[in-house]
């Protein structure tokens, strides 16, 4: 009892049990979910591809986390994504062949320094002019589309490289190689925060920026490289967006990610309000939201009524992942058994 | 009074000479077009269309407004429309319903409303005044009687032995996913050993259509036959077919709709099978309802464009020539 009682207190157990919850529907009624076969040297089945799938959900929610741990949020990495997937499309060109027009490398490059310098916008209007963080990112959700378009002349481009649909479709060692780019992401992100002082100084900006500065640290200049590497993960995310369609789309790419993204980071306990932050808790997060998705597909749930079956069981996590309602819950049976 | 008599003269000219050349001239045309946004090529090649069309005709003023794939941007565009006092209006609906009452006040203000590709649903084709464009169940009905000749081509249909068909829909509720469904379905009936195993919406995109498709593959080892809504989702869908370690165009056939020029490609490469042509140049057609309707003449209720089908015996030839 005291175990679980201790264990009821850390936040990623709530994101887990949610995630066993679905896990567990889709063991007893959904035929064929938990196959997992080896085809062609890489492993297939449903699993893997809530894997593969929610890759770009979980690189976007790494840097979220950061931004929303600062008490701030990032509602246009949707967009960036859209800018990454048209500025790398057109640099490799949609020749047959799959010549690409400039090196893969080059132009992957290119397309991850404009979405820092989309990010760095972001942070310099959030930490210099001192806007409001979601009006501050609504410039660039707004006007990121937009860029996207002229980029890709609003046209679908579609890609015949080989090499490049390695990030999104290629495996290593029979697992999806995105995973491996969401694991480096990950670790480096954990190194830099948590093995320095960074993290800290992420969580003291984002309960108190004034007490933050006065203590010497300098605020701004971590709210700044925040959304900056909030706009680099939105880059490689619409990498390997790119990369698994193999085209761009200005319209589509990452369109509503930023929501799923956001879903994420709070499922996995993550405040809005800032402060202690849980990246491993926003990957769990960005999982039940691909699970959620891929169940869908799967059970073949009739698409008039999917997104109501999706915002249902979104609505029963948040209850879940609330300590107010859980409070509540227990209270009613705590007061039954005294009753009894 | 001499004075008087000047003015009136020179105001008289001045009427004189306008209206003459009004006369000379037909009247100057502004109308309002409200797009839903650019979600795709077929989109973009629609909206250029269109705007050169115009364009070409200098007795007309086009104001364009996209929506960015946003009903309420929509309806927004289409009051501004009726506040600006525009002639007529052209309008791609997004979703079919919901449009109801401001059709209603554009009719109100007496402006016609001519649909362009998507219609309104069916209560409120009373407040629009025409619908130019595709034919979506026809398409639909197209990619089936395709499959029948295909199938009965490559002496792959017995009419015993089940015929394995997933769908790809388009968004829930677009007229041209409804009625597209609806086109197959009609061929459907008479085809008693073909089935639709799964069907589901990939939204009209790639990466959705490959999701999609990929969870497909996992329940079902049994597919015969893809039909996807656009060519978009089939091109998503191909790319799964490839990971699940099948060949796209062998092992499963791949009907599509639109015509895309990825669809050529695919065509060609031999990964897809089919595309029924939905084309979007729409622009000179619209043009020409215009001027109709502002010479007073009476359009009819329906306006088709003229489409074709495409597949592996004329997709290479007809490649280079695809504007979209």
């Amino acid at each position: 009892m005291l175990a679980w009682k201790r264990l009821s207190r850390s936040k990623i157990i709530w994101p887990l049990i949610t995630l066993g919850i679905l896990m567990l529907f889709n063991l007893f009624f959904t035929p064929n979910f938990f196959r997992i076969e080896m085809l062609e040297g890489h492993l297939f089945g449903n699993l893997i591809d809530i894997l593969k799938n929610g890759a770009p959900i979980m690189i976007l929610a790494i840097g979220l986390t950061l931004v929303i741990a600062t008490h701030g949020i990032d509602i246009s990495v949707g967009s960036v994504v859209a800018i990454s997937a048209g500025v790398v499309a057109m640099l490799i060109g949609g020749d047959l062949a799959g010549n690409p027009k400039y090196p893969i490398a080059f132009a992957m490059g290119a397309a991850l320094v404009a979405c820092i310098a989309a990010g760095m916008w972001n942070g310099m209007l959030v930490s210099w002019i001192g806007m409001q963080p979601i009006i501050a990112t609504l410039i660039l959700f707004v006007a990121g589309r937009g860029i996207a378009m002229v980029t890709t002349n609003a046209m679908v481009i579609w890609l015949y490289a080989k090499p490049f649909a390695l990030l999104g479709q290629g495996y290593l060692f029979g697992l999806p190689f995105s995973l491996y780019i969401v694991a480096f992401l990950l670790l480096a992100t954990y190194l830099v925060t948590r093995r320095t002082a960074v993290g800290m100084f992420i969580e003291a900006v984002g309960i108190n920026p004034k007490a933050t500065r006065f203590a010497g640290i300098n605020a701004r200049g971590i709210l700044f490289w925040c959304y900056a590497f909030s706009g680099l993960c939105a880059g490689v995310s619409g990498l390997v967006v790119c990369s698994t369609v193999m085209s761009a789309d200005g319209n589509n790419a990452g369109n509503l990610a930023e929501l799923d993204a956001i879903l994420a980071v709070v499922l996995g306990g993550t405040s809005l309000n800032g402060g202690r932050f849980f990246l491993l808790g926003s990957m769990v997060g960005a999982l039940i939201i691909q699970t959620l998705t891929t169940t869908i597909y799967a059970f073949n749930v009739a698409p008039e009524i999917a997104q109501v079956v999706k915002a249902l069981v979104v609505y029963a996590v948040s209850l879940l992942q609330s300590e107010t309602f859980r409070a509540r819950v227990a209270g009613m049976f705590a007061r039954r058994e005294v009753a009894a | 009074m001499k004075k008087w008599g000047k003015i009136f003269a020179l105001v008289a000219a001045v009427l004189l000479v306008l209206s003459v050349a009004a006369f000379a001239q037909p009247k100057h045309w502004v109308v309002g077009f409200s797009q839903i946004g650019s979600e795709r090529e077929w989109r973009t090649a629609d909206t250029i269309s269109v705007q050169n069309a115009f364009l070409e005709d200098p007795t007309f003023t086009l104001i364009y407004s996209d929506a960015q794939q946003r009903q309420e941007n929509q309806i927004k565009a289409i009051r501004s429309f009726i506040a600006r006092r525009v002639n007529a209006i052209l309008f791609t609906a997004l979703v079919e319903t919901g449009y109801g009452p401001v059709l209603q006040e554009a009719k109100r203000a007496g402006i016609p409303v001519v649909m362009i590709d998507r219609d309104v649903a069916k209560e409120d084709r009373g407040l629009r005044l025409t619908i130019m464009g595709s034919d979506f169940i026809k398409e639909g009905e197209k990619a089936g009687e395709w499959l029948a000749d295909y199938l009965k081509k490559k002496g792959l249909d017995d009419g015993k032995k089940a015929i394995n068909i997933v769908e790809l829909q388009g968004t829930t509720g677009s007229a041209p996913a409804i009625e597209r469904k609806t086109g197959f379905a009609n061929v459907l009936k008479s085809h008693a050993n073909w089935k639709i195993t799964r069907s589901q919406t990939g939204n009209f995109t790639s990466s959705e259509g490959k999701q999609v498709m990929e969870a497909f593959l996992k329940a079902d080892k049994n597919i015969d036959v893809l039909y996807a809504h656009n060519d978009q989702m089939a091109l998503g869908a191909i790319q799964a077919i490839k990971e699940a370690g099948l060949k796209p165009g062998k092992d499963i056939i791949i009907v599509g709709v639109d015509a895309v020029k990825g669809a050529f490609e695919a065509m060609v490469a031999g990964e897809m099978n089919a595309s029924i042509e939905c084309s979007p140049l729409l622009g000179p057609q619209a043009v020409l309802a215009m001027r109709d309707l502002r010479d007073g003449k009476k359009l009819p209720a329906r306006i088709y464009t003229i489409e074709g089908i495409f597949d592996e015996t004329n997709a290479a030839e007809a490649l280079p020539t695809r504007q979209y």
